[in-house]
């Protein structure tokens, strides 16, 4: 922290082991929080300019000049700004993100009732990115400069390129419209939707699961069917991101000297590549993955709102919409706190892989 | 021509500019070679071609309705793809929006990197408690889901492209700083610039001079690369309804006008998003291929 | 396409890794017999308390779950049929309004339906004093007095208002569905801190409607389900399902797979795209929403009479009906929908560049003006808006829209910020007053009089000689001259006002062929499902 400065050679002893694992721990919870305070800070600002009016959300267009001061003590934007900032902080502490205007819920309640779907979204686009991102770029890393390789590259720059709400709409047309071989939007066929609702115990909100859990095996296929397409199409872009990193470390640690003696030794080229530095370059991909799987929670605003997605991504357009700023400001600071959580990780293993970053 | 090929490739160059001008030369070749980064190239200049030439190339008034001409389908009265649900030709609308999609890109890329730039070099040459807070105020604007916020500050701002513009530049900023301060961490102990501090250079001018112009090849890279993600997210924008706003021609706002028809008039929704895929490509490949040329350590990565 | 091959990985991984083996077709599954299964836009619900509810799927459901004194008849519409009443009567000097309460009715809870049930329901309205309130309390109602107004005794309810209104209107604001009666004991038995059940009605029912509320989920879906003895015969469907699907493209494709019953947001095109379609039938019915501009008249030049005319010559009624407008609307420049009393048919203005350009010179802008035009950003008004913008542009008035959420736009409509805006207003109850007192009167035009609840006011016009046609409308008794009265109202308004009235809606409900009895409600908007077969 401090190496533009000559060491303190003053101080009596060394800080021991523990306390310096102590400071280290205290620190990143530090720099947590104090992310969390700006997170709350730029949303509050953000929440308070916005020039729609809370208010007029809730009351709606008939009401009274009577009935709109009535609404606006209600919902405590009579007290000072500072004041309502205070507010705002204690309670999001205690987890009370404040009441959807929209919802007339609770924000957290909402929150905790969407998120599973986003969740379960997320991870199968983000299985899927795995399952064909690494072995593309391990395969393109092997042979650089063939055909494999421009291919892997071109599919992946190709999912940079499109727009995931086109994307998305563009498989609905195709798989959905066309062909009939997906479900559409949502996550059940209506039918299916009401029985899950009356029949089914909610016990983690993802609908894979929960049916599973219930033996609704006729339910569990129609919500894969409705679940392939959106992760599909979020776990093409995961794809090109696993697959462009996996590439460029498995190339680096390709060159290592441990390989070519492997190689030197006569081990098998399907073992050197598949095992010996594959294992090396997990670490940074997991790190990979908790990044993308955190930019898939992003992806998910349009692609929730192409596929009438009932999670988080839906409900923060939806607020928006409304004008529901709780309810926006809530979502962004959850996306965001997951967000944060998921770089920190990411950032914390890197720093113990790399030397040169330290 | 020849002489003057010889005189690039000079391998004892007698001035800094022809060494120089052979460095950009020698880059040219490899670039050339590239027929991605080519492809990217040339779709990036025809691009732009489009946009200068738009009066020209659009055979149609991209704005002026004909409601009896509405949806269309491609290839029919002279629509090559087809009409929207105002009986505006799509093609002439696709190639006067070249010209938004290049304004917003232009504006962006002026204004996102300098600013990351001046915040990444800083807080990695300063270290310490500035480099603490500002990479925490870096993080707290990478924390936010960066369409989320560009959608916030659009509501702040009102919908429009100006506006547009700018929350995209608010919101990208931080990737610039980023990388900013990882190259200025590697460069900032190294021999030239203690040299530089025992020359009693002060720290702004360290930084302007020395620090800055080291970073300034990643930055250009990932500039290049990133103008696909600026794109797409206007794209996304435009698609939510806060972008550009009617009657101009935007593609992102195309997309979101044809969603309606999309099952029966797939065209509407479709063009559009072709345009948007085909230019971000090419701006992909093109940045892919600079990055081979100017970058050499990170080529792939 | 490009994509395919990555698309085709894709679709094998995931069945891979969910151990599915066969391929990922779609189960066509049927909806079940005792079910109605329907699709809309439903995120317009904010709560569900009688008392607070006045959207469009909120009214829905509580038109299903609970009933009022008066109701009006879902076969003819408009007219009015015994609700919770037996009977009623009107006093001598129209002040009082006695209803003797039917016996042998209970709600949903098994209570009996008592005339201090009804009574409570009335008053908890005024005191709670939510946006709908307007309806009661317009006829004196306060928080302090209603007690005294509105009382219960034995199986009679008597009303007293404090002014001579034509009967009609009264008897018209109490089959408004915020004159529900609501179960008393139950709701009492949930209050919290002194709110009449507010808190728990907003997610809950307690009515003696057909059906009762089973779940909810806000923005996502609701099922109603049928109770057993219902006073006019049970629901002949067990259950109702309604599910959120805003995009009208995607109720029609379900609608098509035969994965729901009933769609209620199709768009034009949509319905086009089903006219070839052998299992779906469209029901077209007028609804009650009529589609406007407003020109603040604290903005020059949009105060100039002339400027205001030419704006009526240069809006293609008859070109948007015919494409951009196509089955979903009607040419309507009277400010009453079709089927009110005093409704005006006459459509005298129609595009005429010419003439709105010499009204423009004459009114000393020979070189055009420059408006922006503020809408709500939905699909639909948007594409209003610019096939508006388009024929005003060509009359040499520029306009600049500016789209914004719907509370946005209302919020400047409110504050008097707007130019020019693109609204619409659905009559509260079905009765002329409840869009004459809008749109046509407006007793006090200065800021602070914020009567914000008035479009007039909003717009900043001062409806002049209107106001007062319009108080005296109200209170006429008879019924043919209180037409006539109407009628001259929304001539003069239509030629001289700061408002160009355009269209009326036209509800499109789309129906697999098995569903049958499914009433709309028309220009009332209360559809009513107890009804229905399939």
């Amino acid at each position: 922290m401090t190496r533009m400065t000559a060491p303190d050679i003053s101080s009596p002893r060394p800080p021991s082991q523990i306390a310096r694992r102590f400071k280290r721990v205290a620190s990143v919870v530090l720099a947590l929080f104090a992310t969390f305070l700006g997170l709350l800070l730029v949303t509050f600002i953000i929440g308070r300019v916005v020039p729609i009016d809370p208010v007029l959300a809730v009351i709606g267009e008939r009401a009274s000049q009577a009935q709109y001061e009535a609404a606006r003590e209600a919902l405590g934007l009579d007290k000072p700004m500072w004041q309502q900032f205070g507010i705002y902080v204690w309670n999001a502490l205690q987890g009370d993100l404040g009441q959807s205007l929209l919802t007339r819920r609770p924000v957290a309640e909402d929150i905790a009732r969407v998120f599973p779907a986003t969740l379960e979204l997320a991870t199968i686009a983000t299985i899927f990115g795995i399952l064909a991102g690494i072995p593309a770029g391990v395969l393109a890393a092997t042979r650089p400069g063939s055909w494999i390789d421009q291919l892997v590259r071109l599919i992946g720059l190709m999912g940079y390129s499109m727009p995931v709400f086109w994307l998305g709409l563009m498989g609905l047309l195709l798989f959905y419209g066309m062909l009939g071989w997906v479900g559409g939007p949502g996550r059940l066929d209506a039918v299916h939707e009401m029985m899950f609702e009356l029949e089914v115990r909610r016990v983690t909100g993802m609908i894979l699961i929960d049916t599973a859990l219930a033996g609704q095996w006729e339910m569990f296929r129609n919500a894969v069917s409705h679940i392939i397409l959106p992760a599909g199409v979020l776990g093409y872009y995961s794809m090109a991101y696993i697959s462009r990193m996996t590439r460029s470390f498995m190339m680096n640690e390709l060159s290592q000297e441990y390989i070519t003696t492997a190689r030197v030794k006569g081990m098998p080229e399907w073992r050197v590549v598949w095992v010996h530095a594959l294992k090396n370059v997990m670490v940074p991909l997991i790190t990979v993955i908790a990044l993308s799987y955190a930019n898939l929670l992003e992806g998910s605003v349009l692609t929730e709102t192409v596929f009438a997605w009932p999670g988080l991504g839906l409900y923060i357009t939806n607020a928006l919409f409304s004008a529901d700023m709780p309810a926006v400001l809530g979502g962004t600071v959850v996306v965001g706190l997951v967000f944060v959580g998921l770089n920190m990780f990411s950032d914390v293993l890197y720093r113990l892989v790399d030397p040169r970053a330290k | 021509m020849t002489t003057l090929t010889e005189w690039l490739r000079d391998p004892s160059p007698s001035s800094r500019a022809q060494a120089r001008l052979g460095q950009l030369w020698l880059g040219w070749l490899r670039f050339r070679r590239n027929p991605m980064a080519m492809l990217g190239a040339t779709i990036v200049v025809l691009l732009l071609l489009m946009a200068a030439f738009a009066p020209w190339v659009a055979p149609y008034d991209p704005i002026t309705q004909n409601l009896a001409e509405r949806l269309k389908p491609p290839m029919t009265g002279g629509h090559l793809m087809g009409t929207d649900e105002f009986g505006r030709d799509i093609f002439s609308r696709i190639v006067w929006g070249s010209r938004v999609t290049l304004y917003i890109v232009v504006l962006v890329a002026v204004t996102a990197p300098v600013f990351g730039m001046l915040i990444g070099t800083v807080a990695g040459y300063a270290g310490g408690w500035v480099d603490q807070v500002l990479m925490r105020i870096t993080d707290i604007f990478l924390a936010f889901p960066k369409l989320i916020l560009a959608l916030a500050l659009v509501a702040v701002l009102g919908p429009g492209i100006e506006n547009a513009v700018l929350a995209i530049a608010l919101t990208s900023w931080p990737p610039y700083a980023r990388v900013a301060r990882a190259e200025t961490l590697t460069v900032r102990n190294s021999d030239y610039i203690a040299a530089v501090q025992l020359q009693g250079a002060g720290p702004v001018r360290i930084i302007l001079g020395h620090v800055m112009p080291m970073c300034l090849s990643s930055v250009i890279i990932r500039v290049t690369l990133d103008m696909a993600g600026v794109i797409l997210t206007a794209a996304g924008l435009g698609f939510l309804g806060l972008g550009a706003q009617p009657p101009m021609a935007e593609w992102g706002m195309m997309i979101s006008s044809g969603r309606k028809f999309l099952f029966e008039q797939w065209w509407v929704a479709t063009m559009p998003g072709l345009a948007i895929f085909i230019v971000s490509l090419g701006f992909n490949l093109l940045g892919d291929g600079l990055r081979d040329v100017l970058d050499p350590r990170s080529a792939g990565k | 396409m490009t994509f395919e091959p990555t698309f085709r990985t894709a679709g094998l991984a995931l069945a891979a890794a969910l151990m599915l083996g066969a391929s990922p077709t779609v189960l066509a599954a049927a909806t079940p017999a005792d079910t109605l299964v329907l699709a809309d836009g439903i995120d317009d619900i904010v709560s569900l308390d009688p008392a607070e509810a006045f959207e469009f799927s909120g009214i829905d459901l509580l038109n299903n779950t609970y009933d009022s004194l008066i109701e009006l008849d879902p076969l003819k519409p408009g007219e009015l049929i015994p609700g919770l009443a037996e009977s009623w009567d009107v006093s001598e000097d129209g002040m009082t309004f006695t209803f003797k309460m039917k016996s042998g009715i209970t709600f949903a809870s098994g209570n009996p339906v008592r005339a201090e049930d009804a009574a409570w329901s009335l008053q908890r309205v005024v005191k709670l004093d939510k946006t709908p309130a307007f309806i009661l309390t317009q006829f004196g109602f306060t928080p302090d007095n209603v007690d005294d107004l509105i009382k219960a005794d034995g199986d009679m309810l008597t009303i007293t208002i404090d002014k001579k209104f034509a009967p009609s209107m009264f008897y018209n604001c109490m089959t408004a569905v915020v004159a529900s009666i609501i179960d008393k004991e139950t709701a009492m038995a949930n209050e919290v801190n002194g709110d009449f059940g507010y808190e728990w009605l907003k997610t809950n029912t307690a009515g003696t409607g057909a059906y009762v509320l089973r779940s909810y989920k806000p923005q996502d879906s609701y099922i109603l389900e049928a109770r057993p003895g219902y006073w006019r015969g049970d629901a002949k469907l067990k259950r109702v399902f309604m599910r959120h699907v805003p995009e009208g493209s995607a109720q029609r494709l379900l609608l098509e797979k035969g994965d729901i019953d009933v769609a209620r947001g199709l768009t034009p095109t949509d319905v086009q795209g089903l006219a070839g379609s052998p299992d779906v039938s469209v029901d077209a019915d007028m609804e009650g929403y009529i589609y406007y501009l407003a020109a603040n008249q604290k903005v020059e030049p949009l105060n100039n009479p002339k400027v205001l005319e030419a704006i009526r010559y240069l809006v293609d009624y008859e070109g948007m009906v015919n494409t951009v407008l196509k089955d979903k609307m009607i040419v309507q420049q009277g400010f009453l929908p079709r089927g009110y009393l005093g409704e005006v048919t006459d459509t005298p203005y129609a595009l005429d560049v010419e003439k709105a350009k010499a009204l423009l010179a004459e009114a000393g802008f020979p070189n055009g003006i420059e408006v922006t035009m503020s809408v709500r950003n939905d699909p639909l008004r948007m594409e209003m808006a610019q096939a508006i913008q388009n024929t005003l542009g060509q009359g040499g008035i520029k306009v600049t829209l500016k789209p914004g959420a719907g509370a946005e736009v209302l919020g400047d409509y409110r504050a008097r910020n707007h130019e020019l805006t693109l609204q619409s207003w659905g009559p509260d109850y079905p009765d002329p007053h409840t869009n004459a007192s809008t749109f046509a009167w407006n007793p006090n035009n200065s800021d602070d009089a914020k009567l914000t609840g008035v479009l007039a006011w909003r717009t900043a016009w001062d409806a002049g000689e209107m106001t007062a046609m319009v108080d005296a409308a109200v209170v006429e008794r008879d019924s043919e001259k209180r037409r006539v009265m109407y009628e001259d109202i929304q001539k003069l308004h239509r030629d001289t006002s700061a408002f160009v009235t355009m269209f009326q809606e036209i509800g499109l409900t789309a129906r697999r062929n098995n569903v049958a009895n499914l009433h709309t409600g028309g220009t009332t908007d209360q559809v009513t499902y107890w009804y229905v077969t399939k």
